[in-house]
């Protein structure tokens, strides 16, 4: 079966004046129809460039792609002329941007920005686009979405404003959605409407959603498969529950390690290092318990050394072994692939889990460093 | 020692603090785990206490004549005291207030109405030099550290500044070692003294800003939403330095923020804030593990946690609507519209912040809601 999204070694570039930094570099993902794809990423990761680049709206100059392929149904968007692929992008495939208020148009009110997508693509009379659009609306839950549709972006709450950019989204009912930082600029309460309605609308019309974001915790509610990337690469793939239990790369357990909990106030203190280790767990996993080894004390939280590198000035081999408490010379000297994690302890369902550490196999155990 | 000059409106506080008190022995496992000056948790002698604090920006119309037409009331009797060595952390959404307060306690603005004092004087009335030896001790960490540096001056300049307004701090020929001295202590190499804000990532941009504030060894510093805007990998590290000063130097913090994650795991005692009003205020265990006001409940139970486990078992309570807008908010309990539970009651009694009468243990701390209940929405793992 073809996939809906294939995306394989993608590389895009931006010629800056400092030299060409390689902002993507080589990331294959895949979703399927009614499936949720997240992709973790700090800034600078090149989460949102590799969308962008999917899309077809990256900014190039100066961003450029220099290779890869981006399969739509098994046809390739990079190498199919302009005009078939906005085709496609128009219909089937659409984008949900973190800032609603610069994303849509100020000037025109929603119900008739709304209402050109039918005009446009669906040759509707201005009525009937009209209407559609008061019903879209509402089915994003904007309340009294008749009246409203006459009135102008900034004239909506951040909430609201996002649920019209999820209308918009949603109007010609894509296969697929790709959707940067949804809800990050939103309040808790607000944040939690807003991706509840999104995983709603993706099971009711079977689309495939790639959820582009920095917060594990988001990430956890709504994600099927997980892709973590970091300078410009995807270091690790798993299905969500693998990825939070067993962790297959030094980056991510540091990012799982360095969030506090809301319902554990010092989870990483080391007078509980053993408290998280159900039963049901491997042993030697005590990841807690290791951290406080390693000298992380008194209700101090893990915190990965250092900070992400510069797109311009890649260190050499694997890009995080600066900052890896694993690393070893082989780490320094050669760029570790995507291995295969093959484990018994994966879920039945999972399949195709990868990770790029030379020492996977010990992060997932939970070895010593 | 405040509080001898404000005898009228004590009682209030010294129950609060008696609750908060009871409750750290009863939450002994998290108390364990503070170390030094944090364990001293008692506002017992608070540096800072706040009364009543309100501030209203006038809503104006016309451009030649401006006539007021309303107020926006952003904060709204606001009352909380801060103890010595303490971390008050102060959580709500965006147009809560808490930004608002951050900027009154560091007299960046002037209250409506309300005291703020420090060390027995109400430092709301203060001017010209008075004004300026408070501020010395009551300093301010900033959310963004790109725009809170200025971007043509040295890293030097930058945290060598504060000496400049307050000369007795450091004598002139020793401040050039003070300040190498603080990039040292924020984790910073004291060779980056002439480099600029945009040589060093956000991280270190945000360190130093932190430098900076804790510069003339304040002994209050009001961080308003310090970690916020960096990288989940970055965060813990500029989190865990916050900690280490605080118990390096005394420092009392008043942590705001709207990460309920990072707020926990910070703070002493958690101030909840819905529309410019305090609804719930506690210890950590107290707040999160026994919230007894609604809002804090649906605002908890709406934190996303970084694991697919814990999920089943919890209780989402998903709230309808928005924040209604300050200029205009509902009478009563300003919750009440986005409320399952509100009652008439609710739309024509403000509910008071104290303890609720009937309810037992941790679940008796100030909440400010008539119909006030115990309601676990995040269950304590496993």
């Amino acid at each position: 079966m073809t996939r809906l999204l294939d995306v394989q070694d993608l590389r895009v570039e931006f010629r800056t004046r400092d030299g060409i930094a390689e902002a993507v570099g080589g990331v294959s993902y895949g979703v399927d129809a009614g499936r949720t794809l997240a992709v973790l990423g700090e800034s600078g990761s090149g989460k949102s460039v590799t969308a962008q680049a999917i899309m077809g709206i990256l900014d190039s100059p100066p961003g450029r792609v220099t290779g890869g392929r981006v399969l739509f149904r098994g046809r390739d968007l990079l190498t199919m002329s302009a005009r078939e692929r906005r085709r496609i992008r128009g219909a089937a495939m659409a984008m949900i941007f973190q800032d609603a208020l610069s994303a849509l148009n100020p000037v025109l009110p929603v119900g008739a920005q709304l209402a050109e997508m039918y005009q446009v693509h669906r040759g509707m009379s201005g009525k009937d686009a009209r209407r559609r659009a008061v019903e879209l609306m509402d089915r994003v839950r904007i309340p009294a979405a008749g009246q409203r549709a006459g009135d102008y972006p900034h004239q909506f709450s951040g909430g609201m404003r996002q649920r019209i950019m999820i209308a918009m989204a949603m109007a010609l009912e894509p296969d697929l959605i790709i959707a940067d930082e949804p809800t990050t600029a939103l309040d808790v309460t607000v944040q939690a409407q807003v991706m509840d309605l999104l995983a709603e609308l993706r099971r009711e019309y079977a689309m495939g959603l790639v959820l582009i974001t920095h917060d594990l915790g988001v990430v956890a509610d709504v994600a099927d498969t997980i892709a973590v990337m970091y300078a410009g690469r995807i270091v690790e793939t798993a299905p969500v529950r693998d990825l939070y239990r067993r962790p297959a790369h030094p980056y991510t357990r540091g990012l799982l390690d360095s969030v506090p909990r809301v319902n554990d106030r010092g989870a990483r203190r080391n007078d509980r290092g053993a408290r998280r280790n159900d039963p049901g767990e491997p042993a030697g996993r005590g990841d807690r318990a290791r951290r406080n080894r390693r000298g992380h004390h008194g209700g101090r939280l893990y915190a990965i050394k250092g900070a992400p590198p510069s797109p311009l000035a890649l260190p050499s081999g694997c890009p995080f072994h600066p900052r890896c408490p694993r690393a070893q010379e082989i780490c320094r000297g050669e760029r570790p692939p995507l291995y295969e994690v093959t484990a018994a302890a994966a879920s039945p369902a999972s399949g195709g889990r990868t990770s790029a550490c030379h020492f996977w196999k010990d992060e997932l155990d939970g070895l010593d460093v | 020692m405040a509080s001898t000059s404000e005898p009228a409106g004590a009682s209030e506080d010294s129950g609060a603090s008696g609750t908060s008190g009871a409750s750290v022995i009863s939450g002994a496992s998290d108390a364990s785990g503070i170390s030094g000056a944090s364990g001293t948790a008692e506002p017992a002698a608070p540096v800072l206490e706040v009364r009543d604090l309100a501030k209203h920006y006038p809503l104006t119309r016309g451009v030649l004549v401006k006539r007021r037409t309303g107020a926006v009331r952003a904060v709204d009797t606001v009352s909380f005291a801060l103890g010595r060595g303490e971390t008050l952390g102060i959580v709500g959404e965006s147009g809560c207030g808490k930004s608002t307060v951050a900027r009154l306690l560091v007299s960046l603005e002037r209250p409506t109405a309300g005291t703020i004092h420090y060390r027995g004087e109400d430092i709301t009335r203060l001017s010209g030099r008075a004004l300026r030896a408070v501020r010395r001790n009551i300093q301010m960490v900033f959310q963004d550290p790109y725009t809170s540096l200025n971007p043509r001056m040295t890293v030097g300049d930058i945290i060598g500044e504060p000496f400049e307004i307050h000369p007795e701090a450091a004598p002139k020929g020793d401040r050039r070692r003070a300040v190498q001295e603080l990039l040292e202590v924020v984790g910073l190499s004291p060779e980056h003294i002439n480099r600029y804000p945009h040589q060093f990532s956000g991280g270190q941009r945000q360190r130093i800003g932190i430098a900076r504030g804790v510069a003339l060894r304040p002994e209050v510093i009001v961080a308003d939403e310090p970690v916020s805007a960096l990288d989940v990998s970055v965060r813990a590290q500029v989190v865990n330095l916050l900690e280490s000063l605080r118990d390096e130097f005394g420092l009392s913090y008043v942590f705001i923020a709207h990460d309920l994650s990072v707020v926990r795991h910070i703070s002493d005692r958690i101030a909840v804030m819905y529309l410019g009003r305090i609804t719930e205020t506690g210890t950590g265990p107290e707040i999160y593990g026994h919230p007894t006001h609604p809002y804090t409940q649906a605002l908890l139970s709406a934190v996303p946690v970084p694991d697919p486990e814990p999920r089943e078992g919890r209780e989402r309570i998903l709230l309808t609507g928005d924040v209604p807008s300050p200029a205009n908010p509902p009478s009563g309990c300003r919750f009440r519209t986005r409320c399952w539970k509100a009652r008439e009651r609710c739309a024509v009694e403000t509910p008071t912040l104290t303890v609720p009468p009937d309810l037992p243990g941790p679940a008796a701390h100030p909440s400010a809601c008539h119909f006030a209940e115990e309601r676990v929405v995040v269950p304590a793992p496993s």
